[in-house]
């Protein structure tokens, strides 16, 4: 892009987008289509009162259909500065034609204004028939519009993301997640807490809340892969006014729930420890992160850890 | 509040992540900890983390917590993965041969102090 060394490193984020439509974009979605023509036969004055009148700054010259050359103000002044006003577009128009094919991208046509000195670009058809007029305020203003287009479908869709609950009508409406999460997988620890922040974050749920249930579902997720014999799930139930959530294992069970949520006990192992869990601060993290928490658990059945955040309720 | 790049302008730190431009990151406050839980509980968001820990799931953490900065003290090298899942999480991993008592006095000396959570 011929612009883009003057663009500032706060831009740089929107390169990617931006340089992305260059190629997506045909020149014909951005070309002006309703181009003033001159003939070569005019005189340099009734070119000049033309693109007065059209406020326009340069034209193409057409002969029998075929583009033969394109007027500019540069033209005009030269014209002027000659005292030759009155002599014909033809003595004074750019024959040097540089056009593009309106079925190229766009990126090409911002290849030929980086390269070549020129304020607009004739824009053919197929048959080399005039169809259009492109300057680069053309794409500039093509590329605004299209950037427009993705915020605003990007906008509905986050739009109707937020409002799920508002558009379904239920008795109790409720949109349940589930997560497998196995034993001994550190490598995806942390994997399901931050889908289901993310998810909360998507539904329009406020950033505490999101940030609260992200790490309560962490240090529950840790514990399926540190404590279980088989792993477990993570099981989110989101409704309009509450998230549950509940984690639940085949087994061994918690020996002694009082001490398990005791700041500072912990069962795990040396290697786990090394990997830097294993504080003794899991249940308590969870417990001081949501509104309700429960703990059923049995030697036999395993356990079930029920955690219950409020949406009407901030809690600091 | 700093930037990222105001903090590499003055200590020295290997960037382990891709390079990106690091004067959009703000840092406002500073965490240090080698424990995971006690970092869920602790560290604030937009704040910077020094550990001894390199494994994947310093990532985890500081994704889930909005932690965009970690510093890696006494030379603890993470893996591949790690630095790869760092990258895709947008949080630039920074390596240090000296201890984190030092990170520490530094980043306080250059003035990253405010450990308010409500800012």
């Amino acid at each position: 892009m011929s612009d883009q060394a003057t663009l500032s490193d706060n831009d740089a984020g929107m390169i990617t987008r931006v340089e992305e439509l260059g190629y997506e974009l045909k020149i014909s979605q951005v070309m002006t289509t309703n181009v003033v023509t001159f003939s070569p036969d005019m005189t340099m004055l009734e070119a000049l009162n033309l693109m007065q009148h059209h406020r326009i700054s340069g034209a193409p010259v057409i002969m029998n259909g075929e583009v033969v050359g394109i007027i500019s103000t540069e033209d005009l002044i030269r014209a002027l500065r000659d005292g030759r006003i009155d002599r014909k577009v033809s003595d004074y128009m750019s024959k040097n034609l540089i056009t593009a094919k309106a079925t190229d991208k766009v990126v090409e046509a911002l290849r030929i204004f980086a390269k070549k000195n020129v304020g607009r670009l004739p824009i053919l058809d197929e048959n080399n028939k005039l169809v259009g007029l492109l300057t680069k305020g053309d794409i500039t203003n093509g590329l605004l519009t299209a950037l427009q287009r993705d915020y605003q479908a990007e906008e509905v869709i986050r739009y109707r993301a937020s409002h799920l609950f508002e558009d379904i009508e239920s008795d109790r409406t409720s949109l349940i997640l589930r997560y497998r999460i196995i034993k001994d997988d550190f490598l995806h620890g942390g994997a399901a807490s931050n889908n289901i922040k993310r998810a909360l974050l998507r539904l329009g749920a406020d950033r505490q809340v999101a940030r609260r249930c992200g790490i309560a579902a962490y240090e529950a997720e840790m514990n399926l892969i540190i404590h279980t014999n088989n792993g477990g799930f993570l099981r989110v139930e989101i409704e309009p006014h509450k998230i549950t959530m509940e984690a639940y294992d085949d087994g061994p069970g918690i020996d002694d729930v009082e001490k398990a949520l005791t700041p500072g006990f912990s069962t795990a192992s040396e290697e786990v420890r090394n990997k830097g869990f294993g504080a003794g601060m899991g249940l308590v993290n969870i417990r001081s992160c949501v509104d309700e928490m429960t703990i059923k658990t049995s030697k036999e059945s395993g356990t079930n850890l029920y955690m219950t955040i409020y949406l009407d309720k901030p809690k600091n | 509040m700093l930037t990222l790049q105001t903090i590499l302008d003055h200590i020295e730190l290997k960037v382990l992540t891709d390079p990106v431009d690091f004067s959009e990151i703000e840092i406002h406050t500073g965490y240090t900890s080698d424990l995971l839980s006690c970092v869920m509980t602790g560290a604030q968001a937009e704040c910077i983390w020094i550990t001894l820990i390199a494994n994947i799931n310093v990532v985890a953490v500081a994704s889930l917590l909005e932690i965009p900065a970690v510093i890696i003290t006494e030379n603890a090298q993470p893996d591949a993965a790690t630095i790869a899942r760092a990258n895709q999480e947008g949080i630039v991993l920074l390596s240090t041969p000296v201890g984190s008592y030092q990170i520490v006095g530094r980043l306080w000396e250059l003035g990253i102090k405010d450990t308010d959570p409500n800012k």
